[in-house]
C-alpha cells in the first residue's frame, strides 16, 4: 500500500479532543464488479479495518465494508492526557498493512 | 377575504425572491459569464476540493513530486535534473498548455511534452496515457500553475489548430447528432437526468471524478462525452483531442487552474 497522510495536531490540550484526518490511496475493488474482457468477476480487494492506537492503547478504530469509496478517508477525534505517539494502521484483504506514527505533544 | 389576499400575494413575492436567478458571487470561479465547472459542484465536493488534506487528487500531486526526483531510462536523469525545481521552472506551464511545437508542427499538451522529455531526452519508455505515472507527472505540473489564470496563444502558427478545435466544438456528432455547444453552452445549467450540466471548462483538469474514484485526463472525459452521444471516440492523445484541448483552454480563459479539482 502506498504511504498514507496523516494530519493531526503537534500540541494538543490535555482533556481536550482534537481531530485527526488520514487518507490512504487504495482501489477498493469490492468485488462486485466483472472484468469486461474476461467476464470474470474481479476479486474484493478493500482496507478492511482501520486502528488508531494511543501509546499502544486502541483509541479508535474502524471496519471498512465494500461499499466504502476508493482511497477512504476517515476523520475522527481522540482526547489524550499525557504527550505519547499515535499509531495508525490499515490492513487489506491481502494481508499488506501500512502504519504511520506521529507524536504528539500534550501540554 | 381581503387579508387572505394580501397574505398569499405576499408569500408568492417571497417564493418569486427565493427562485428568481439571483446573480451568485463565485469568486475568482467565475470570469465574464464563464464559470468554472467547481461553481456547477455541490457543496461538499467544493469543500473537499479546497482542503487540501481531503482532496483526494493531492495523492496524485505527491506522487508526481516524487517522480519529479526519480530518474529513469538510460540517461540516469531525472526531470528535476533539467528542470530543478518544479515550483519555479514549472509555474505557468499549465496555464499555457496545449501549445504549438514547431518540431512536430502541431500542437502538444503536457501529457505529450512530459512523454516528449522521456522519450528524448531521459531515454525512457513513455508512460501509457492515464497511466498512474502520466497522470501524477501531469497533475503536479499543472498544480504549479494553481490559481493562476488559464492563458492559452490560439494566434499564429496555433492559429490553424484552434480553428480545427473550435469546429470540432460546433461539429454534430454521434447517433444522438450532438455538438459540444448543446449540452456546454446552450443547456448549461440545466439538467441532463441527475446531472447539472456545466459549462464545460477544463480549468481542473486531471481531475479526481468522484464517478471514477480516480483522477482522470481532459481526454478521458471528452472520450466519456463522446460515448454519451455514441459517437466513435478518438484515441486519447490524438490530434483532434488536443486541438479541441486548446479550444477548452481559450473558452476557459481567465479561470484559475484549479488542478487537483474534485468533481461528480
Amino acid at each position: 500500500m502506498d504511504k498514507p497522510r496523516v494530519k493531526v495536531p503537534q500540541k494538543v490540550k490535555a482533556g481536550e479532543p482534537f481531530e485527526v484526518k488520514v487518507l490512504i490511496s487504495h482501489t477498493m475493488e469490492s468485488g462486485q464488479r466483472t472484468d469486461e474482457a474476461t467476464g470474470q468477476k474481479i476479486p474484493r480487494m478493500i482496507i478492511n479495518s482501520f486502528t488508531c492506537k494511543l501509546d499502544g492503547e486502541v483509541v479508535f478504530s474502524a471496519t471498512l465494508h465494500p461499499a466504502v469509496s476508493a482511497n477512504p478517508y476517515l476523520a475522527f477525534y481522540v482526547v489524550a492526557d499525557k504527550s505519547g505517539e499515535l499509531e495508525f494502521v490499515w490492513v487489506d484483504d491481502s494481508g499488506d498493512t501500512a502504519t504511520a506514527t506521529r507524536t504528539i505533544e500534550v501540554t | 377575504m381581503r387579508g387572505t389576499v394580501i397574505i398569499v400575494g405576499a408569500l408568492g413575492l417571497a417564493m418569486a425572491a427565493a427562485i428568481a436567478p439571483v446573480a451568485e458571487d463565485f469568486g475568482v470561479h467565475a470570469v465574464d459569464g464563464r464559470r468554472s465547472g467547481y461553481t456547477y459542484a455541490a457543496a461538499e465536493t467544493r469543500a473537499m476540493q479546497d482542503d487540501e488534506f481531503a482532496n483526494p487528487g493531492y495523492i496524485w500531486v505527491e506522487k508526481g513530486a516524487e517522480l519529479w526526483q526519480r530518474t529513469g531510462g538510460e540517461s540516469g536523469q531525472a526531470c528535476a535534473s533539467c528542470h530543478q525545481a518544479a515550483a519555479d521552472s514549472m509555474r505557468g506551464v499549465g496555464a499555457r498548455y496545449p501549445v504549438f511545437a514547431p518540431e512536430l508542427g502541431k500542437l502538444i499538451n503536457l501529457e505529450q511534452r512530459i512523454n516528449q522529455c522521456r522519450s528524448e531526452r531521459m531515454n525512457a519508455a513513455p508512460w501509457p496515457w492515464e497511466s498512474e505515472s502520466l497522470l501524477a507527472m501531469t497533475t503536479y505540473v499543472r498544480h504549479q500553475s494553481r490559481g493562476m489564470p488559464v492563458s492559452p496563444v490560439v494566434d499564429g502558427p496555433a492559429a490553424p489548430f484552434f480553428a480545427a478545435g473550435k469546429t470540432l466544438y460546433h461539429t454534430r456528432r454521434g447517433q444522438l447528432d450532438m455538438a459540444c455547444i448543446h449540452c456546454h453552452e446552450m443547456n448549461s445549467g440545466n439538467m441532463l437526468r441527475a446531472q447539472r450540466l456545466s459549462q464545460g471548462m477544463s480549468n481542473g483538469f486531471p481531475t479526481y471524478r468522484l464517478k471514477w474514484q480516480t483522477m482522470g485526463s481532459l481526454h478521458r472525459r471528452i472520450i466519456g462525452c463522446d460515448k454519451d452521444v455514441r459517437a466513435e471516440t478518438f484515441a486519447a492523445g490524438a490530434d483532434a483531442y488536443v486541438n479541441l484541448e486548446l479550444y477548452l483552454a481559450w473558452r476557459a480563459r481567465g479561470l484559475p487552474v484549479e488542478t487537483p479539482a474534485v468533481r461528480n
